[in-house]
C-alpha cells in the first residue's frame, strides 16, 4: 500500500528531496507549496526538480545531502547519514534535533 | 441498443466488482450528498464530481498525479515488521519504498505502554537517527481508554455511563486525561533526548472528546518546550465522539467536531501536521467512499494553515478495509485527494 502511494503521488524521500520538504513541514509548519518554494530557493532549482531523482542526485552530491547507500554512486568520501543532516541543517537554516544533540555530546 | 460497458472497480472491503460509468457517477453523487447532510457541509461541485468520475471510471490498473504535483508521505506506523529489526524496517522504507518521513513505533502502540519501555525505545531512536537521513519521528496512540479499569486505575466510564452515573463517568475521563498528558510528556521528553525529529499522536480521539483534549493539551505543552519539534495529530475518525460531552479547548466544545473544526483546534494547539481520518463503509463502493471522505475534509482544507496529511491507510480515506489494499484503489484515492483537495501529504 505504501509503495502504491509513493509511486502515485509521493516525493520519493531522500531518493529526491522529499526528506527536505518534509523537514520544512515539520519544523516550520509550512504547507506543501511554501515548503517546496523554500527548499527550491535554498538549492537554486525549480520546485519540479525536487521530486526528480535525476535532478536531485547531482544537487544532493553538491550539497553533501547523502545518497542511497546501496547505489554504486556512493563514494567512500561522500557524506553519510549524520554528516548529511549537518549539511541539511546548515543549508536549509533549520535545527535538526539529532545534529544539535551530536554537537552537544561531542563537545563540538 | 448497446449495453453500457462495465468497468472493474472496488467495494469498500476491497472486493473486485464491475459497475457502469453511470453507476459510478450515481455512487459519487450519493456519497457527497450523504456526507454533506451528515456534516452540514457543501456537496462537491459538478467539476469535482466530474474529476472524480474520470479517476474512478477507468479500468487502468494504476493512476498517478502529474509530474511536479507530488506531496509528502509521513507514513505513520512505518514498516511491515517482517524486515529484519525495526531500524532496518525504517531504512527499507526510506531507501526502497521512498517515503519522506519514517516513524519508529512499537507493537503496543500506546503512550501508556511505552512509558514503561521508554529507555529501550530511546535507544532504538538513537540508532535510527545514526542510520537514516530522512526525518524520523516517534509515534503512538493517546489511547485514553487504557487508563480505565481493568487496564488502568480509573473507573471505567463505559461501564458508568449505562448505569446513569454521568458525573462519575465525566470525572473519570478528566482524571484519565491528566494521566495521559503526563505520559505523553514523559515519552516525548525521552524521545527528544534520543534525537527524534517529531512526535506523532496517532488515532487521536479514539476514546472521544477527552482523548482529543488530552492530545491538544499535550501538543500545546510540547510546542512551548520544543518550538522546532514536528508534532503530528492524526485523528481516529471523521467525528469527535462526545463520551464526556462538555469538554472544551480554548473555549470551544470538542464533542461533535468535524474536520473543519478539528483542524482549527489542532493548529491552535501548535501542531505541525493535521491528519484527518474518514473511515470506510465496506458495504459501499470506493467511489461512494471517496466522495464522502472528500466532502467531509474539504471544509478543513479551506481553513488549514498547517500541512494536512490525510489518513489513507487500510480502512480510511477511500482505501479499502483489507490487509492488502489493491494498488488500483490506493492510487485512485491518492490522486483524488491531491488533485481535488490539494492536500500537503498523507
Amino acid at each position: 500500500m505504501e509503495s502504491a502511494h509513493t509511486q502515485a503521488s509521493g516525493m520519493g524521500g531522500m531518493r529526491a528531496a522529499g526528506d527536505l520538504v518534509a523537514r520544512m513541514q515539520m519544523t516550520r509548519r509550512m504547507r506543501i507549496k511554501e515548503a517546496k518554494q523554500y527548499v527550491a530557493g535554498k538549492l537554486g532549482c525549480t520546485t519540479r526538480d525536487l521530486s526528480d531523482p535525476i535532478a536531485m542526485e547531482q544537487i544532493r552530491i553538491e550539497n553533501g545531502f547523502g545518497l542511497l547507500p546501496f547505489t554504486s554512486s556512493v563514494q567512500p568520501d561522500a557524506a553519510g547519514m549524520m554528516e548529511a543532516k549537518f549539511n541539511i541543517s546548515r543549508v536549509l537554516d533549520i535545527p535538526i534535533n539529532c545534529v544539535e544533540r551530536f554537537k552537544e555530546r561531542a563537545r563540538l | 441498443m448497446p449495453l453500457e460497458p462495465k468497468i472493474p472497480t472496488r467495494m469498500g472491503d476491497g472486493s473486485l466488482i464491475e459497475m457502469t460509468r453511470s453507476q459510478i457517477k450515481a455512487d459519487l453523487e450519493d456519497g457527497t450528498q450523504f456526507a454533506a447532510k451528515k456534516a452540514k457541509a457543501p456537496e462537491l461541485t459538478q467539476d469535482e464530481l466530474d474529476h472524480l468520475l474520470d479517476i474512478y471510471a477507468s479500468a487502468a490498473r494504476f493512476t498517478a498525479v502529474d509530474i511536479g504535483d507530488e506531496v509528502i508521505m509521513s507514513n505513520d506506523g512505518t514498516g511491515t515488521k517482517h524486515i529484519g529489526n525495526r531500524v532496518q524496517d525504517l531504512q527499507t522504507f526510506e531507501q526502497v519504498v521512498g517515503v519522506d518521513i519514517v516513524e519508529l513505533w512499537q507493537i503496543d502502540y500506546s503512550y501508556k505502554a511505552i512509558k514503561t519501555n521508554v529507555a529501550h525505545e530511546g535507544q532504538s531512536m538513537k540508532i535510527a537517527q545514526n542510520l537514516l537521513t530522512n526525518p524520523v519521528q516517534y509515534g503512538a496512540m493517546p489511547d485514553l481508554g487504557r487508563y480505565s479499569k481493568p487496564d488502568g486505575p480509573i473507573p471505567n466510564w463505559s461501564e458508568l455511563l449505562p448505569l446513569g452515573k454521568i458525573d462519575e463517568a465525566r470525572q473519570a475521563q478528566e482524571e484519565a486525561a491528566e494521566m495521559l498528558i503526563d505520559d505523553i510528556e514523559f515519552v516525548a521528553d525521552n524521545m527528544v533526548a534520543a534525537g527524534t525529529d517529531g512526535i506523532d499522536f496517532d488515532t487521536t480521539g479514539a476514546s472521544g472528546d477527552a482523548d482529543f483534549l488530552a492530545g491538544l493539551r499535550a501538543c500545546r505543552m510540547l510546542r512551548e518546550k520544543y518550538p522546532w519539534l514536528g508534532i503530528e495529530i492524526g485523528m481516529a475518525a471523521e467525528f469527535v465522539l462526545g463520551m464526556h460531552g462538555q469538554l472544551e479547548f480554548d473555549g470551544e466544545r470538542l464533542a461533535g467536531m468535524w474536520p473543519k473544526d478539528q483542524v482549527r483546534m489542532v493548529q491552535a494547539a501548535g501542531a505541525s501536521i493535521y491528519g484527518p481520518a474518514v473511515n470506510i463503509n465496506t458495504g459501499k463502493s470506493t467511489a461512494w467512499n471517496i466522495a464522502r471522505a472528500i466532502t467531509f475534509i474539504k471544509p478543513a482544507m479551506e481553513v488549514a494553515e498547517i500541512p494536512v496529511h490525510v489518513n489513507v491507510g487500510m480502512g480510511v480515506g477511500g482505501v479499502p478495509t483489507c490487509v492488502y489494499p489493491p494498488a488500483d484503489a490506493t492510487s485512485r484515492a491518492s490522486k483524488a485527494f491531491v488533485e481535488i483537495l490539494k492536500i500537503d501529504g498523507y
